[in-house]
Order: structure tokens, then sequence, then C-alpha cells
């Protein structure tokens, strides 16, 4: 700092005052006042980035709480299941499990149980006699083992499982969608299966591992052999083993089911499908994060936008401040702060509204309410981050512009 | 020990982008504790004077000095901490900040000087006392008559202690009542040690005061300070 030199004769000059540093809270309290100065205009161009953060988190939240609910029943379901089912032969034929294939897996060590369906060939379940009966309705007929229903913890909506006495007589259990196909709603009505009617036990839920039963309409072993001409052989086989031992039993299950030709066998894993949704879920949600970015960003542009017009708009204060002795830089650091503060108060009303939104749809959905902590700081953060480019330029120009010019301008 | 004047011109001239002349060779200087007008009809240069004074713009030519410190010496910073501390502006417009109480707006003329914002209340509250407005201190701009805020602006230019106060128009926006006011204000203030410069046009009010230099196309026409006897130091 050079001080002129004083002439001589002449008195010295006074010592120069240093220059002040503005602290945080009054560059906060600055910015806020520029803010309050016009709250409708504030307002709308937070509501910009607000519909963006809200966007953003409402979807995370959402898919955080549709993974939890997958996870969920994937946690209650068990991923210890494996489906054996009859491949084709080399030839492209249908291939056959051995009659007592689910006895024999059920003797292979880590396996806790075993069950069975049989696919019954050439048979159509109809609402009636009078259906064509080759409108299947995408419905197969298969006999299953009695203790199925427990092994793939499935339940049943109305009626009764097949039991020892029912399975042998002309008793049938719906899966859910094969039962809403029929138009049946309760049990003790009659469907037209193969060429007799049979009445309908039960009804059961979905069963989310094995969707397959949802499209079956399951009948006792023994009445399939005896009037439906059902050969015996299982063609799907379940098992169920302790979750370390899946592998090991996997591993064994073709070759146990099927010693002669192990490769016509298939083995599949019916959690891994939900699993895949799992994944599945996250992929959309990297889709629906992009379109929030884009949302997110035209508030940014609201936003500059908006401060640029606040700059040329207060030309007065400006020129006010820098005569009451704002530096440049405590005019830029101003316009910054109030950009950030219009952003982020955005940003945080947005991230309440979509904390609010996935919430409300969680609960309706019936899905545990997962507060996406990430897609909050996220949020704020992207917000603030917004503020600063967007309040860069005009923060720039307000501190470059001359204090004559602001004043004069007013 | 001689004083240091508190503003010197020495042939500050002032050409504007463009050709236009504001000011020719003005020299001029302001000694603590006096009280005067800078008188000229409108477009005589007396609102590039008020810049030239206040640090807010810088000449084209010649020297301005601030107790002592060429301006064209000193950077943004420098230049800022000066009218922070040295220079109180009162302005015909008064600009207050609508949404802010009287006091706060006073404060604000601490905002930049680096005072505590305990004491920048304190000291604002003292500011409206002095110029009588201690009853008004919650009061917001539009609560108040033409005259209290311009009593308001003139607190906020006195908050800091300034070495000098400019006061632009300072009763161009006021009823010639309100306006008295101001101006017997600003006596009093003078009387207590303020140093004032009145840019005006009206020539009436510049007669009132105890010096006048008069502006007319850029030059100083008249100087009464020049012509012994009429001011004391």
């Amino acid at each position: 700092m050079s001080v002129s030199a004083p002439a001589p004769g002449r008195a010295m000059p006074a010592p120069l005052p240093k220059p002040a540093r503005l602290n945080p809270w009054d560059l906060v309290r600055a910015g806020v006042s520029g803010v309050v100065g016009r709250p409708v205009r504030a307002v709308l161009s937070a509501l910009g980035i607000a519909i963006g953060v809200a966007a953003m988190v409402a979807v995370l939240g959402i898919s955080a709480a549709s993974q939890a609910q997958i996870a969920g029943q994937l946690e209650q379901l068990g991923t210890n299941l494996l489906r054996v089912t009859a491949g084709k032969t080399f030839f492209g034929d249908q291939s056959k499990l051995p009659e007592n294939a689910d006895e024999m897996v059920r003797r292979i060590g880590p396996v806790r149980q075993a069950s069975a369906t049989g696919a019954v060939p050439d048979t159509t379940v109809r609402r009636s006699n009078k259906v064509d009966p080759r409108e299947t309705g995408g419905i197969s007929v298969n006999a299953a083992r009695l203790n199925l229903l427990e092994l793939l913890g499935a339940k049943v909506r109305s009626g009764t499982w097949l039991n020892e006495a029912t399975a042998r007589y002309p008793s049938v259990v719906l899966g859910s969608l094969a039962a809403e196909r029929l138009g049946i709603t309760a049990p003790g009505q009659q469907v037209y299966l193969g060429n007799q009617w049979f009445t309908v036990a039960g009804i059961l839920d979905e069963v989310p591992l094995a969707p397959e039963i949802d499209r079956s309409a399951l009948v006792g072993w023994q009445v399939a052999k005896e009037q439906l001409g059902f050969d015996g052989h299982p063609t799907t086989v379940y098992e169920r083993s302790s979750d370390e031992s899946v592998e090991v039993v996997r591993d064994v299950l073709a070759q146990t089911v099927n010693p002669q030709s192990p490769n016509e066998v298939e083995v599949s894993r019916p959690s891994d499908a939900l699993a895949a949704q799992l994944a599945a879920k996250s992929t959309f949600t990297g889709l629906f994060l992009g379109l929030g970015a884009v949302a997110l960003l035209v508030g940014g542009v609201g936003v500059a936008n908006t401060m640029v017009v606040s700059v040329l708009e207060r030309r007065s204060e400006i020129g006010l401040r820098r005569a009451l002795g704002a530096g440049r830089g405590q005019i830029r650091k101003q316009f910054r702060t109030e950009a950030v503060l219009l952003s982020g108060a955005g940003g945080v009303a947005g991230v309440l509204l979509g904390l609010g939104i996935s919430a409300a749809y969680a609960v309706s959905s019936g899905w545990p309410v997962v507060v996406p902590i990430t897609a909050i700081g996220a949020g704020v953060g992207a917000s603030v981050l917004i503020g600063t480019l967007a309040g860069w330029f005009p923060a720039g120009r307000a501190a470059r512009m001359s204090p004559t010019a602001a004043l004069t301008g007013g | 020990m001689t004083r240091v004047p508190v503003i010197e011109l020495e042939n500050v001239s002032r050409i504007y982008p463009g050709g236009v002349t504001a000011l020719r060779s003005v020299s001029m200087r302001i000694e603590a504790g006096e009280l005067l007008a800078v008188v000229g009809p409108s477009g005589s240069g007396k609102s590039t004077m008020l810049q030239m004074m206040g640090t807010l713009d810088r000449p084209s030519s010649g020297v301005v000095r601030l107790l002592g410190h060429d301006v064209a010496e000193l950077d943004d910073r420098q230049l800022s901490a000066v009218r922070a501390n040295w220079i109180g502006f009162v302005f015909q417009q008064f600009f207050l900040t609508a949404h802010h109480t009287a006091a706060e707006n006073v404060a604000t003329g601490l905002l930049y000087g680096g005072v505590s914002p305990a004491q920048r209340k304190e000291r604002a509250v003292a500011a409206l006392r002095r110029v009588g407005l201690g009853h008004r201190v919650d009061h917001r701009p539009a609560e108040l008559s033409g005259g209290e805020r311009q009593r308001v602006a003139i607190a906020r230019a006195l908050v800091g202690r300034p070495a000098i106060v400019l006061a632009d128009e300072p009763t161009g926006a006021l009823d010639s009542r309100s306006g008295s006011g101001v101006v017997e204000l600003l006596r009093e203030l003078n009387a207590e040690g303020t140093t004032i410069a009145v840019i005006t046009h009206d020539t009436t009010l510049a007669a009132s005061l105890p010096r006048q230099v008069a502006i007319l196309d850029g030059a100083v026409q008249r100087d009464t300070a020049a012509e012994p006897g009429e001011v004391g130091p």
C-alpha cells in the first residue's frame, strides 16, 4: 500500500482505515434481506428448484420403499427355494422326471423338504362344458403333492387346500390368476376339468416365488392318475434347504433327479427373479433421477434468471451499499449468498415435499416408509450447488457495476 | 501543525466516454468543520463533483485527496474502506430499505465498517435520537413522513462518525417545511463539529450556508472561501 507522500509544509495524512470483513452472519442477513424483500418472486423462483428436488427425492423415496418391500418379501419368502423342471431332451422332446423325483431330492443331505407338481397333459379347465376346450386361458392343470402349499409358503385365500381325502376326488384348488380368469370367486363352485365337473375346494393367494402356481388348477395326485390320464411323473420339483447349502444342493440336484441325463434337467432359483426385480427397480430409478435432474437444472436457470433481473432492478441498492462502503467482493458475496439461499430454500422445501409424496405413496401401496437419507443430502447439496452456479454470473455483474451507474440508474 | 484538508480537489477534470466534459480543472479544499454548499443548475457538473468527493468515481485527470490520500492510489478495497469510515452520504431519494426498520436502516451504515451487530444497533438508536427520531426506532420507512425518512438517511450517514457528510439535494424531495427542518438539523450537526457539504441547485438554501462554491459548466465560478473574511479558518 502506497501512501501519497506529503508535500513539504503539508500535514501528515490520516492513517487509512482498514478494510473490514463482513462476518458470515451479516452476509447471510444481507442475503435473506434481499430474498424477503421480494417474497413472491423468491417463492416462484425457488419453486422451480423445489419441484426438481421433490421429484428426485420422491423417486428415490418411492423406489427405496418398493425395494424395501421386495427385500422384505425376499426375506420372508426365503431365498432357499430351488425349482427343478423336466427340460427338453437332446432331440427336443419333453423329458420326464422319475416318478419319485421329490423323494429322491428329499434324500439329499441338506434338503429339508421337497414337493412336486406334475402337468396333466391334454387337459384343460373351463367355466363349463359349453366353452371351447381350446380356450385354456393360459391355465394349466397340475397334480400337486399335498405338502406343496407349505413348502411354497403359499396361503389359501378362501376355502381349503387339498387333503388326503379330497386328493382322491374331483376337487380342485385354483391359483389366484386361474380363479380370476375362470370367474370363480368362492369355493364350492364347479368347473369343467378334462371332461367332468370338479368342485373348487379353495382359491390360493398369489405365490410370489412360484407364479406358475397362480396360473394353475391343482388337483390331487391320485385323482389325476385315476381320472385324468396323468402318468404320475412330476414335471416340477420344489425343494428347500438351509440358506448356506443352496449352492451345494443346486450342484447335485440335476444328477439326483435324472442320473442318466442330468443335462435335460433345468434347475432354477425363483428368488432370483425377485432379486432381478430389485435390480430392475434401480435401473428405473436412474431414469427418473435423470428426469429430476433436468427439472433441477431448469430450476437453476430460473434462479439465475431471477438473480439477473434482481441485479438490474437493484442498481440503487447496490449503489447505496457501495456508497456505504461495500467493496466489490462484498457485493459479489452478497448476491452469491442470496442465490444460494434462494436455491437452498427451494431445495429444503423440495426435500420435504418429496418425502411427503414418497411416504404417502408408500403408505397407499402398503410398503414400508423409507427415508432416503442420501436423497435428502443429495437434494439439498444439489440445490446449494446450483444456487452457487446460478449466482455466479449475476453476482459478478453486480460487483462490476460502478457505484455511480448504480446510483443514477435507480 | 496545519490540519489536513478533509477533501482536496486539484485540477480535477472528468470527461465521460463519448467526450462530455463534466468537470474542467476544478480545484477546491474542504477543511474539517466546514458547512458548505456546492451550488449550480442541473447539468453544471455538481453531481460529478459529489461523485469525485465521495470517491464513487475517479477523475480523468487531476488529483482527489481524502485526508491527504490520493484516491488514484487506492484500490477498490481501500476505497470502500474510505467510504465506510470517512464519508457519509445523504441522497435526495433517501434510499432506505422498505422492509427494514429505521434502526436497521441506520445500522446498515455501519455494516461495512467492521462494527459488531450489537454495537451497530446501539449506535443506530443513538444516531436516530440525535436526529430527533428516538420515537421512530422500530418504524418502517412507509410509516414515516418524507422529512422523517430524510432524517433516518442523515442518521445513517452520521452513524459511522465520518470525516465528512456529503448531502446530495437533501431537501429536493421534501416540502419546504420538512426541508428547512432538515437544513436546521444539518446546521446543528455542523455546530457539533461534523463537516458537511451540501450539493444543491437551490440558491436560497446555498445562501443560507456559511460557504458557497458555485459551479457552472463544469468549472468553479465562485468560491466564497477564496474571499477573505467570509470563512473562519
